[in-house]
């Protein structure tokens, strides 16, 4: 008898127009940086180069913020509320109508599969400016005052590991409240950014009001060092927060961040076993754990540590690597070499410090980047798998005894972004919910967002809520407050 | 034995069993639908669905020519094309096992077994005395499985033993005779958990299948109601050695639907349970749509319904 082996099923490329360079979004138009400096992007499962991307220095930022501003003075704060509203639906059903050729670009640009741009981050990425597109006109209902007021402009950094949906989670409220945004994506995923930028052109967006600059962390430094952004909301790494936040500590600049994570993913006895088991593989390799709120530390019940982890062994042996534009792939390439460097750093230590290192047998592409899906166990607080964030496709795995050594375990930790809980008894998630320092907690699920709730973290995970009433809060500002 | 066959040890094993969470099964079963089975894997696919198909009529207006003919269609579903693989089995009433079973013989379908649905199909309600005269009788006609109905009654007002000895006693009656599938009737459970208690009991009692309908009760073999037996039964096998077969029975009407099948038996219990000998999927008008595919794979066109027969 011959085996079910899935035969390859990929999606069309053809679909995406990828240019063979782009310059950046300023004003309404794509123009050539001053200095006429670019640099490449990749596809990180075949390190083919897919286009030239115009660099971003301080003079480019300074005309983006200078666009920015005009039409936030003269077009957009003059708009009636419901007229800016009717562009932010305008843009959410271009991104649907667009869905597919974005999808590709996303898994090409990121290395993504398929199957979650297409199902996850595309759709997310619309429903979050449908939501938005919803509170323009309604402001003064929000509860911040009968006359919430925009800050003006806003400098926005998003991260690689969800592109389209971090600038989604940055753009849409922004607009929303009033004001105008320059939007940094990340230097290795710049592609769904530019399509967006021809997304706000077809949607007749006025000039000015989205621009998008591509560069690297000099790009970045300039656009939150420029004196005319009243505000900064960053997504990334907990360093580049912190610099953020030392640069404009003496300014009246306000900020956002959403930083790093290690989040726990608390399994007690009473779990259903089976949707638990879904549950951590979703929680860590989901996007090959490229997520901040991952489920990176396994803190399970002793006595069903090991049915649970035979489980978890037999179900990762499922688990499909490789090409991601593969519609039957589960996990695909790593975003950067950079980034897999940094994972096989931080694992190795796991080896070195004395943990148990298990991946199912698999046979890894030959060209790309790739991490195979790992778990460590007899892993301990002490040890660094256990206290850094990895950021890829790694598991370490803890075993408590009592509820009250769960929540201990799970709060050890400088992070505080998201948490799990998988237990059958409403009480005792309830109770443990209340214990954990966590911004965002899942009980019997995990990776769930929506645009009508807030994410954020406690701790060294960051200031400030996006998405929901509490992150269009970060976009507005009292009566007193308010930008000249 | 896991249990020692008391009404205390069996309700032990039951209630330990962990619960099954309704949203988390639902979403792992929506995630496995998505996957894009195509060009070499549909074609082995579908030659794999249609030998699983047990081939059902269970009407009461069945006829001996209606059966005559299921049956011809069983042995050869395409007659103008012999690579086409035979069915898994013929599924009918009691009366009709003689008739399909000889006809079967006659035409070259000796290897192809016909099943009985038996005690008191669909309902169950009928004493265990009828119960083991009609399992009694479909074996003395010559059916080779045993398709029997549990007692959903007794299973939701608690009475888990009585439907354990119920099994136990029609399993004795099958002996070597006969393989028993057993019929949980999902539908009328309702609850993943239920699904998954009934499927443990059945297998503790003797089942060699557990099936999800009578074809029947809407809603039948819904995917997360598969996903969860077939979890059942991997457990099952790593707890005792032994393999359960899973038969999703109702609802299973198009190509896509069974390969979808399909994907849950791999990706739940394991390639291992990709043959007739362990996974069937209860059916009738699937094969047409499965022959239909085959041929649009073959040739690149879809053909009129008039290319397949009718029956």
């Amino acid at each position: 008898m011959s085996e079910f082996d899935y035969a390859s099923a990929p999606e069309s490329k053809a679909i995406a127009n990828i240019a063979s360079n782009y310059g950046l979004f300023i004003g309404g138009k794509f123009v050539e940086p001053k200095q006429g400096k670019s640099f490449n992007t990749f596809n990180p499962a075949t390190e083919e180069l897919l286009s030239k991307i115009g660099y971003a220095d301080k003079t480019d930022i300074d005309a983006a913020v200078k666009s920015a501003r005009l039409a936030y003075t003269r077009v957009w704060s003059k708009m009636p509320a419901k007229e800016r509203g009717k562009y932010l639906y305008r843009i959410a059903r271009i991104m649907q109508e667009r869905a597919r050729e974005f999808a590709v670009v996303e898994t090409l640009d990121n290395g993504k599969p398929i199957r979650e741009s297409r199902d996850t981050d595309i759709p997310l990425a619309a429903a979050h400016f449908f939501y938005h597109a919803g509170w323009a006109d309604k402001l003064e209902y929000a509860g911040f005052g009968n006359k919430p007021k925009p800050l003006g402009v806003v400098g926005q950094i998003i991260p690689w590991n969800f592109p389209l949906l971090m600038l989604a989670w940055k753009i849409a409220p922004a607009l929303a409240a009033g004001n105008t945004v320059v939007l940094k994506p990340a230097e290795t995923t710049p592609l769904t950014a530019l399509l967006f930028a021809q997304v706000c052109q077809q949607a007749g967006v006025p000039e000015g009001v989205v621009n998008i600059v591509t560069g690297d962390g000099v790009t970045g430094a300039a656009l939150v060092n420029h004196t005319d952004v009243n505000k900064i909301a960053f997504t990334g790494s907990t360093d580049v927060g912190k610099a953020i936040a030392r640069s404009i500590s003496a300014t009246k600049k306000t900020a956002t961040l959403e930083l790093g994570g290690k989040a726990a993913n608390l399994v007690f006895e009473d779990a259903a076993i089976d949707e638990a088991v879904e549950g951590i593989v979703n929680g860590i390799f989901f996007n090959q754990g490229h997520v901040c709120c991952a489920g990176s530390r396994l803190i399970v019940q002793e006595n069903v540590a090991d049915e649970i982890l035979e489980k978890l062994k037999k179900r990762m042996s499922l688990i499909r690597v490789g090409d991601p534009m593969d519609k039957n792939t589960d996990l695909g390439a790593i975003n950067s070499k950079e980034q897999l460097n940094k994972i096989h750093e931080i694992s190795n230590s796991g080896d070195a410090e004395g943990a148990n290192r298990w991946s199912p047998e698999l046979k890894l592409p030959s060209k790309g980047y790739w991490y195979p899906p790992t778990i460590f166990t007899g892993v301990s607080q002490s040890h660094r798998i256990a206290r850094e964030e990895i950021f890829g496709p790694v598991l370490s795995v803890l075993t408590f005894r009592t509820p009250g050594e769960a929540i201990e375990k799970a709060n050890n930790s400088m992070y505080g972004l998201s948490a799990g809980i998988w237990s059958d008894k409403g009480a005792k998630i309830l109770w443990a919910a209340r214990q954990l320092k966590a911004g965002v907690i899942w009980s019997n699920t995990f990776n769930k967002f929506d645009p009508a709730s807030p994410f954020g973290g406690y701790k060294e995970s960051g200031w400030g809520r996006e998405g929901g009433r509490h992150g269009l809060a970060g976009y507005l500002a009292s009566e007193a407050k308010v930008s000249k | 034995m896991i249990i020692d066959g008391s009404e205390t040890s069996l309700r032990k094993f039951l209630s330990d069993l962990p619960p099954v969470d309704q949203v988390g099964a639902e979403a792992r079963a929506g995630m496995l639908a998505t996957r894009s089975i195509k060009t070499t894997s549909k074609a082995w696919a579908i030659d794999m669905a249609i030998s699983m198909v047990d081939l059902t009529t269970l009407e009461g207006a069945d006829t001996p020519g209606k059966v005559k003919s299921l049956c011809a269609k069983a042995v050869r579903p395409d007659p103008n094309d012999l690579t086409v693989p035979s069915v898994g089995a013929i599924c009918v009433y009691n009366d009709m096992v003689k008739i399909a079973r000889t006809e079967l013989d006659a035409i070259g379908g000796e290897s192809i077994p016909v099943a009985a649905v038996a005690t008191a199909f669909p309902s169950g309600r009928a004493s265990l005395a009828v119960k083991k005269l009609d399992t009694q009788d479909a074996i003395d006609a010559g059916a080779n499985e045993i398709d029997m109905v549990i007692d959903r009654g007794a299973f939701l007002s608690g009475q888990l033993y009585q439907v354990f000895e119920e099994i136990q006693v029609i399993k004795q009656i099958c002996g070597d005779k006969a393989h028993l599938k057993v019929i949980l009737d999902t539908g009328e459970l309702v609850t993943y958990d239920n699904v998954r208690k009934a499927s443990y009991l059945a297998m503790l009692a003797g089942a060699d299948f557990i099936k999800t309908s009578t074809g029947k009760v809407a809603p039948a073999a819904t995917a997360p109601v598969v996903l969860v037996m077939l979890e059942a039964v991997r457990d099952y096998f790593t707890l005792t050695g032994k393999k359960i077969g899973v038969k999703p029975a109702g609802g299973i009407r198009t190509t896509k639907d069974a390969i979808k099948q399909l994907v849950l038996v791999k990706e739940t219990a394991g390639d291992q349970w990709l043959t007739p000998d362990l996974f069937r999927i209860g059916a009738s008008a699937l094969l047409n749509d499965l022959l239909m595919q085959r041929m649009k794979l073959r040739t690149g066109h879809y053909a009129s319904a008039n290319y397949v027969t009718v029956d």
